[in-house]
């Protein structure tokens, strides 16, 4: 059954509603979703089978058989077995809890609830146990617990609205509509019933596609996407739908899009196991010329040897004996590869992701949420980002407009000044607008000018037309929720203007497809609608057209200023210029700008054009460009009133963050799902996209040949504007004479956007090179309308072809593709969704968190971790080596220079936590000046703290050291006597010096690499010393001795050997061979050729004495003549939808017709204005009423 | 109050989670560094230069007894077949040899560090457990049982111990005067204690019923020194000496101390000659037997390695230090940001 299942491609999905049975018959998967990977039982077995696909770890097993083989066994089996069972158990401890928490999360998943229809009636069902085919109910703001057929909603039409910010990131609302012949199926009973059959094709990742057909009743309805809810949206607006489960769990497109989890391993961890392997080699090498060596010996020497040591029946001849002893020097020089280098490298990260997560500074205390370093394998990696790839919504903004200034028939409101007249800064403290007055206004609404109110209060009518303009000329819904006027708007924008006009009393109040109720100054009036000339992307404005009460026909319009400029009677045109100037400065100011204009128009004129436009509604072919001509005549000869300026809120210290960032040479993309002229606004106001910039390269083609033509322009461009640059500086030239242009030389700026369907083109086989190369010349590169699937290839591109580390950061669940493809993902928590969290390495609140995450956390863990390695190698190297130039002493005979214990012991107790200090604790520079220079992080991008030269040093390093602590007391030892005349060069007290001398020797060496030494450091550096004399001592204690003679055979050797002068001489002076070159080496290179490193360094020594003032990095003010356009994040269509009456109420659009169902939400409007005018009309006279209005028992929102 | 409760996640803010434990950052300074350059060198230098001017203060007298030269006395030995051979070796000593003198026995070309002979011995039997006399280890192959019996000692360490013995005279107008010999404390107090421990049986040799002696050894382990018994079976000083392995091919071994009797102050001036019993075989690997006599120092016997090390290092550190000043002085830190 099960194979069955595995083996069933599904070629088409066939499900039947409410028929579970049938349904069965298919082995659809069902809802519930697994992430982990073990179970209790399975645990141990699956665990040690993933550790021993490990290298290492097999290594350590073969090695460990090839002990228990006598011939060949030169070090007893636990020298190998004690670190080895010590690092299965540390990881598999690591992983057991990491398996915990997935369990966690699946089972809070999992036990969601939701409405099912079973057996006769709704009941509350767990998420796991919905099935394909059931059919749920869904109520108001729950999230979708399957692909799910919408059946019926509680709006008209099957109407309901979804945000699928989980998906792809928008958040703007989305209509999805069921077929008609089930909309009207919202009722238990009726639904029982349906048993209509979906076929429709199998699971797959496409979002936004979705094919099959419903048979009921014998009629065949085709199905789209348009009619799907997917798991992850969250329903809005919409009381409740019914919608039948068509994918469940793993298979929906949600976590079809997820992808595999990859697992991500680090740069260095790459460069380790290259490095392991060559130690390997190396080893092997060792091992056969030691081998050969042992041959060689045999054949002269020990055969002749053999009166006192006869060969054994194994060794069969010289040649053979070699064999054997190649295995026994593997065994023995087996530490070169570090076994507690694995683990110590994941303790190591483990720290350092406490030390992420225990940040306070990088707590965020709005949403409470501190850093989380989900990965925690992942922590050097951070010290070497060369790519950023940013989401835009929720990342770089806070997806929140803000309605910041205006400017009305030529004076602009929005700007505080103090009492000299300065301009002043507008911060937290300020004091806003008290708009209490009245009683509509939103308490979440900020204005800091007082006399726009006043301008309103004094019923300036250029003003109050203004504010009239924005409470008419859009496409947004009212509602009342829980006493409250609420807003739905398709685009924050929309929602921004109108809610301005609300609160300077102008409250957009309830429309029907026919007309618009407005609260003016407290008075309810009603205005006709009598057309919309609906938004789209090249009209970039959109206009209504209305009676109002007196019946003058009025047209309204808002757009982007270029556009309406060109619109303008000639009248207005002085007000243009001024107007022109101040959305300048508007800009200027990274705020977004929109012009508004009307034009009254004359009844019969409206009566013509009205005709005219019905007629052209009806015709089928060509209509786009025929309505557009029809809407651009009688939008012509507009009056002014003036623009508005809207500020997209960025995140917290986004312009900070990305110059530091830009200054580390990190390299910044932004991809986003926007729309373009959004994005690019965003890039100006981030300082992504400056005004200096030679240029910015929009490349929008929808062909394969266009998108390659304007790549391939913009290229040459960019390489003949260089080479004129590089002409001039004949200096230079030279250097860089041919013609490759290196992305170094390259001194001027630019910038690449590049949209949705471009992109796709780009991104495939013949022109993804010259995409990147482009892409790579550029300082910024946007791209916009990208999907999660494109998402993730950019990264892909830049991935494969730069060796370079890249960073995703996101919000959404449209980034989770590409959080998941790059070396390291990043959420931004404490936003609605977590999908982006979940599937990160890292998450935290703010992006300007970043800049800590990456200069300060991810600096120091590579500087940690490559210090570390370094060390690591050095000391194994040092350690080991001593075996191989004894060789040369004893007859090649794998005789080991130390006593098994030290073995054993060395790696895991002597020198482990000096080095384990060293990679938790150490900092070259304090994270003060770690971000007040950012350039510092570009050692971590140019992998200059550990690489194979590195490692190459190292090894030397330790070779060298080896070679000295071996014929140090060589020298010393042939003719050493002890005071009492006693011979004194036997092989323990050798073993002992040289032992004693390595420790010391290595614990000076970590001494000179630490650069930050805590209490801790202390504490284990000396206390290693300590522990090595006090095992010492204790190992070779008669009292041991007695108890397991046969182990510990060095009983009194420690004693015997150091009281002697002679030995400590010895110590002490190979201790000062090893340390003083290289101890000179570093100073004379910390003169001769400091590192940025250094100077930082010193200069930190120099002024530690001084508290280091907090940076103020005060924004600075573009002087940029740049505009955005009419930058709605929303799509057309809306217009239409409200003239047709679609998306109202059916009570409200049949107003008419029964009145009676329309009562009680009309009544409660009325009731409101008519408090509203009581209060209001007092208000507006006599502020000091105003409590009163508040102790009115009162559900709106005063 | 809720102020307080945004904080509720907040990581606690100490030195240790912050990362901003005191610590000392020490940097490699011209002020420092130059200065302990030369105070290292000097330093060095000073204990060079002592350790040499002792080492040659400390006199030694080495002397080849091998055999291989048809001029050497022992020359007849190293033929074939000779047991019991006696070679005598004179030599001359033209100022006192201050004592207390020791007297070494010198082995080169001698792997006692070869892995398989090191291992080739069993713990239990040394320290005295019967049991295992009659059921060696087997590390002691092929010394461990010898025409079915086992061997005590087994292992190829006892069973090559070295077995040429020496007498020394003085010629005292044509009469030789035996200079007395000490072979008492030779080897290391814990292996006479503690490591290597005689049966409790008595007599000794009782324990070794049934067991084969080592098959190079002329007599067995409880016949080592009938005349003394804490100085006989196994811990035998000569036998602890020899079973204290080498760490490098070329070794010697204390074999007696000169300090008693007339010789109590070193040996005078005038000649002398050493009978050796040559029994042990080198030949064959091309090593050589030396016998050595010295006296010793505060930091033991004579060693010009470590003078000439000391002074090397400590005139290194000397150089390093003024190369560092010269560097330091012409390319100053840059002091700019």
């Amino acid at each position: 059954m099960f194979l069955k299942c595995s083996l069933f491609v599904e070629k088409e999905r066939r499900v039947k509603a409410n028929s579970r049975e049938y349904n069965d018959k298919f082995l659809y998967a069902d809802n519930r979703i697994k992430t982990s990977k073990y179970n209790i039982f399975t645990f141990l077995p699956v665990n040690l089978f993933e550790q021993f696909q490990r290298v290492a770890n097999a290594y350590f097993v073969v090695l460990l058989i090839l002990q228990l083989i006598p011939e060949i066994s030169s070090l007893s089996w636990f020298t190998t077995i004690v670190p080895l069972v010590m690092v299965l158990v540390i990881t598999a401890v690591k992983d057991a809890t990491d398996d915990y928490f997935r369990h966690k999360s699946d089972q809070q998943v999992n036990n969601r609830k939701s409405q099912v229809l079973i057996r006769g009636s709704l009941q509350k069902e767990k998420w796991m146990n919905v099935r394909v085919g059931d059919i749920i109910k869904l109520e108001n703001n729950q999230f979708v617990a399957a692909d799910i057929l919408l059946l019926c909603s509680s709006e008209p039409y099957g109407l309901c609205y979804i945000e699928t910010a989980e998906l792809d990131g928008e958040t703007n609302l989305k209509a999805r509509q069921a077929l008609s012949v089930t909309s009207d199926l919202g009722d238990v009973s009726k639904l029982l019933n349906f048993d209509g059959k979906v076929i429709c094709e199998p699971p797959n990742n496409k979002l936004d596609k979705f094919t099959g057909t419903l048979n009921w009743r014998g009629n065949k309805y085709s199905l789209d996407n348009g009619k799907m809810l997917l798991r992850g949206c969250i329903l809005r607006n919409t009381e409740w739908c019914f919608g039948m489960v068509i994918f469940a769990g793993l298979q929906t497109k949600l976590m079809q899009n997820c992808g595999k989890t990859k697992f991500k391993r680090t740069t260095i961890d790459k460069l380790m196991n290259t490095l392991v392997l060559w130690i390997f080699a190396f080893l092997i090498c060792m091992g056969v010329i030691l081998a050969t060596g042992n041959t060689i010996w045999e054949t002269w020497i020990g055969r002749g040897f053999e009166m006192f040591l006869p060969w054994t029946k194994f060794q069969i001849s010289t040649v053979f004996s070699g064999f054997l002893t190649f295995w026994s020097y593997i065994i023995i020089l087996n530490t070169v590869v570090p076994i507690s280098l694995y683990v110590s490298v994941e303790v190591l990260r483990l720290g350092h992701s406490f030390f992420i997560n225990w940040d306070v500074k990088m707590h965020n205390r709005q949403t409470n949420t501190a850093a989380v370093a989900r990965t925690t394998t992942l922590n050097e990696e951070l010290g070497q980002v060369e790519f950023i790839f940013s989401d835009k919504t929720g990342t770089l903004t806070q997806n929140i407009m803000v309605f910041s200034k205006c400017s009305i028939n030529g004076t602009i409101y929005g700007d505080v000044y103090d009492e000299f007249g300065h301009r002043m800064e507008i911060t937290e403290k300020t004091a806003c607008v008290d708009f209490s007055y009245n009683l509509l206004s939103d308490g979440a609404f900020k204005f800091y000018d007082n006399t726009l109110v006043e301008a309103v209060k004094q019923k300036d009518p250029a003003v109050q037309e203004f504010f009239r303009l924005l409470a008419l000329c859009h496409t947004v819904m009212s509602e009342e929720s829980e006493g409250k006027l609420v807003y739905q708007a398709q685009s924050p924008d929309e929602a921004a203007l109108v809610t301005a006009a609300r609160n300077f009393g102008f409250a957009f109040w309830a429309r029907t497809p026919e007309s618009i109720t407005v609260c003016e100054m407290g008075q309810v009036v009603t205005y006709q609608l009598l057309a919309i000339l609906d938004f789209n992307n090249t009209r970039k404005r959109m206009s209504v057209i209305v009676r109002d009460a007196q019946g003058r026909l009025r047209l309204y319009c808002k757009g982007a200023d270029t556009i309406i400029f060109d619109l303008l009677d000639p009248s207005s045109t002085d007000l243009m210029h001024t107007t022109s100037e101040q959305l300048n400065e508007f800009a200027g100011e990274g705020l977004r700008t929109l012009a508004l204009a009307y034009k009254d128009l004359d009844e019969e004129y409206c009566d013509v054009w009205m005709k005219k436009f019905l007629f052209v509604s009806a015709v089928l072919e060509n209509r786009e460009d025929q309505l557009a001509a029809l809407y651009e005549e009688i939008e012509r000869g507009m009056k002014l009133l003036g623009a508005t300026a809207i500020e997209d809120k960025l995140q917290e210290g986004v312009p900070e963050t990305i110059s530091k960032l830009n200054l580390a040479n990190i390299k910044i993309w932004v991809l986003t799902g926007d729309k373009q002229e959004t994005a690019v606004n965003i890039g100006y106001s981030c300082n992504m996209l400056r005004d200096d910039m030679t240029d910015v390269f929009v490349v929008s083609g929808h062909t394969l040949t266009e998108v390659q033509q304007q790549l391939r322009e913009a290229k040459e461009r960019i390489l003949s504007l260089s080479r004129v640059s590089d002409a001039r500086n004949d200096e230079e030239n030279d250097m860089f004479a041919d013609d490759s242009v290196f992305e170094e030389a390259i001194i001027t700026e630019y910038a690449l956007v590049i949209n949705g369907h471009s992109l796709a083109h780009a991104l495939e086989p013949q022109l993804e090179i010259v995409f990147l190369d482009l892409a790579c010349l550029c300082k910024t590169v946007i791209c916009c309308r990208v999907t999660p699937m494109q998402k993730a290839q950019v990264v892909e591109l830049v991935r494969k072809h730069k060796r370079a580390v890249t960073l995703a950061v996101g919000d959404g669940a449209n980034d989770v593709s590409m959080i998941k493809t790059s070396h390291i993902g990043v959420g931004i928590s404490g936003q609605e969704g977590m999908q982006a969290v979940l599937a990160s390495d890292y998450s935290f609140a703010q992006f300007r968190y970043l800049q800590r995450l990456l200069l300060v956390h991810g600096r120091w863990s590579y500087f940690r971790m490559s210090n570390f390695l370094s060390y690591f190698f050095y000391k194994n190297f040092a350690f080991t080596l001593v075996h191989f130039w004894y060789g040369f002493f004893c007859g090649f005979s794998a005789q080991t220079v130390y006593d098994q214990w030290f073995i054993t012991l060395f790696n895991i107790v002597y020198t482990s936590l000096p080095v384990l200090a060293m990679g938790l604790f150490d900092q070259d520079v304090n994270d003060q000046n770690s971000l007040r220079h950012p350039s510092l992080y570009k050692s971590g991008q140019n992998n200059l703290f550990f690489n194979k030269r590195q490692f190459f040093l190292c090894t030397v390093h330790g070779m060298t050291t080896s070679f000295l602590l071996f014929f140090i007391p060589y020298g010393a030892f042939s003719v050493m006597v002890k005071e009492d005349g006693s011979h004194s060069s036997d092989q323990q007290t050798f073993s002992i010096t040289i032992a004693t001398s390595l420790v010391i020797v290595v614990s000076v060496q970590i001494g000179l690499d630490t650069h930050y030494w805590t209490a801790v450091n202390h504490l284990f550096v000396w206390g290693s010393l300590a522990m090595y004399f006090a095992i010492l001592f204790a190992m070779q204690s008669d009292g041991l001795f007695g108890v397991f003679s046969n182990i510990f055979s060095f009983v009194g050797a420690a004693r015997n050997c150091l009281s002697e002068k002679s030995v400590w001489l010895v110590i002490l002076l190979t201790t000062a061979v090893c340390i003083v070159p290289d101890l000179f080496v570093r100073s004379i290179r910390a003169s001769l050729f400091p590192t940025q490193t250094d100077k930082v360094r010193q200069l930190q020594q120099s002024c530690k004495s001084q508290r280091p003032e907090e940076q103020n990095l005060r924004r600075a003010r573009r002087t940029s003549s740049r505009r955005s356009a009419y930058a709605f994040s929303h799509q057309e269509g809306f217009g239409e939808l409200i003239t047709s009456g679609k998306n109202m109420r059916t009570s409200r659009v049949s107003s008419t017709c029964s009145y009676e169902r329309t009562a009680p939400s009309s009544k409660w409007i009325e009731n409101v204005i008519k408090r509203t005018n009581a209060v209001s009309c007092i208000s507006f006279g006599s502020p000091n009423k105003q409590h009163q209005s508040l102790k009115q028992p009162d559900r709106l929102n005063c | 109050m809720k102020e307080e409760g945004n904080y509720a996640n907040r990581p606690s803010n100490t030195a240790f989670t912050q990362q901003r434990l005191p610590a000392w950052q020490p940097m490699l300074s011209a002020g420092v560094v130059i200065p302990g350059f030369l105070l290292i060198g000097l330093a060095f230098i000073g204990i060079g230069v002592g350790l040499l001017i002792t080492s040659r203060s400390i006199q030694v007298l080495e002397l080849d007894y091998t055999g291989t030269e048809t001029s050497s006395p022992c020359y007849q030995c190293t033929m074939s077949n000779q047991s019991n051979c006696v070679c005598k070796l004179s030599f001359s000593i033209g100022t006192l040899f201050k004592g207390p003198v020791f007297f070494y026995y010198g082995l080169t070309n001698y792997f006692q560090n070869q892995r398989k002979y090191g291992v080739s011995k069993d713990f239990n039997q040394l320290i005295g457990d019967v049991s295992y006399f009659k059921s060696p280890s087997s590390d002691c192959q092929p010394y461990q049982r010898v025409n079915g019996k086992p061997i005590v000692p087994c292992g190829a360490i006892a069973n090559s111990m070295f077995n040429d013995t020496f007498k020394l005279y003085q010629i005292i107008n044509g009469k030789e005067e035996l200079v007395p010999f000490d072979g008492k404390g030779i080897a290391w107090w814990t292996d006479y204690n503690i490591k290597y421990r005689n049966p409790d049986y008595t007599p000794l040799k009782n324990a070794f019923n049934d067991t084969e002696k080592p098959v190079f050894w002329t007599k067995p382990a409880y016949e080592l020194d009938t005349s003394d018994a804490s100085n006989n079976g196994f811990i035998n000083q000569d036998f602890l000496v020899w079973m204290r392995r080498a760490a490098l091919p070329n070794f010697r071994k204390l074999y007696r101390r000169i300090t008693e009797g007339n010789y109590k102050d070193g040996l005078p001036a005038g000649n002398y000659s050493l009978e050796i019993s040559y029994n042990y075989p080198v030949i064959s690997f091309e090593g050589t037997k030396k016998v050595t006599f010295s006296n010793v120092s505060w930091m033991g016997g004579q060693n010009e390695f470590l003078g000439i090390a000391y002074l090397v290092i400590g005139s290194m550190c000397v150089v390093m230090s003024v190369v560092m000043l010269i560097v330091y002085a012409k390319f100053r830190f840059p002091e700019e940001d």
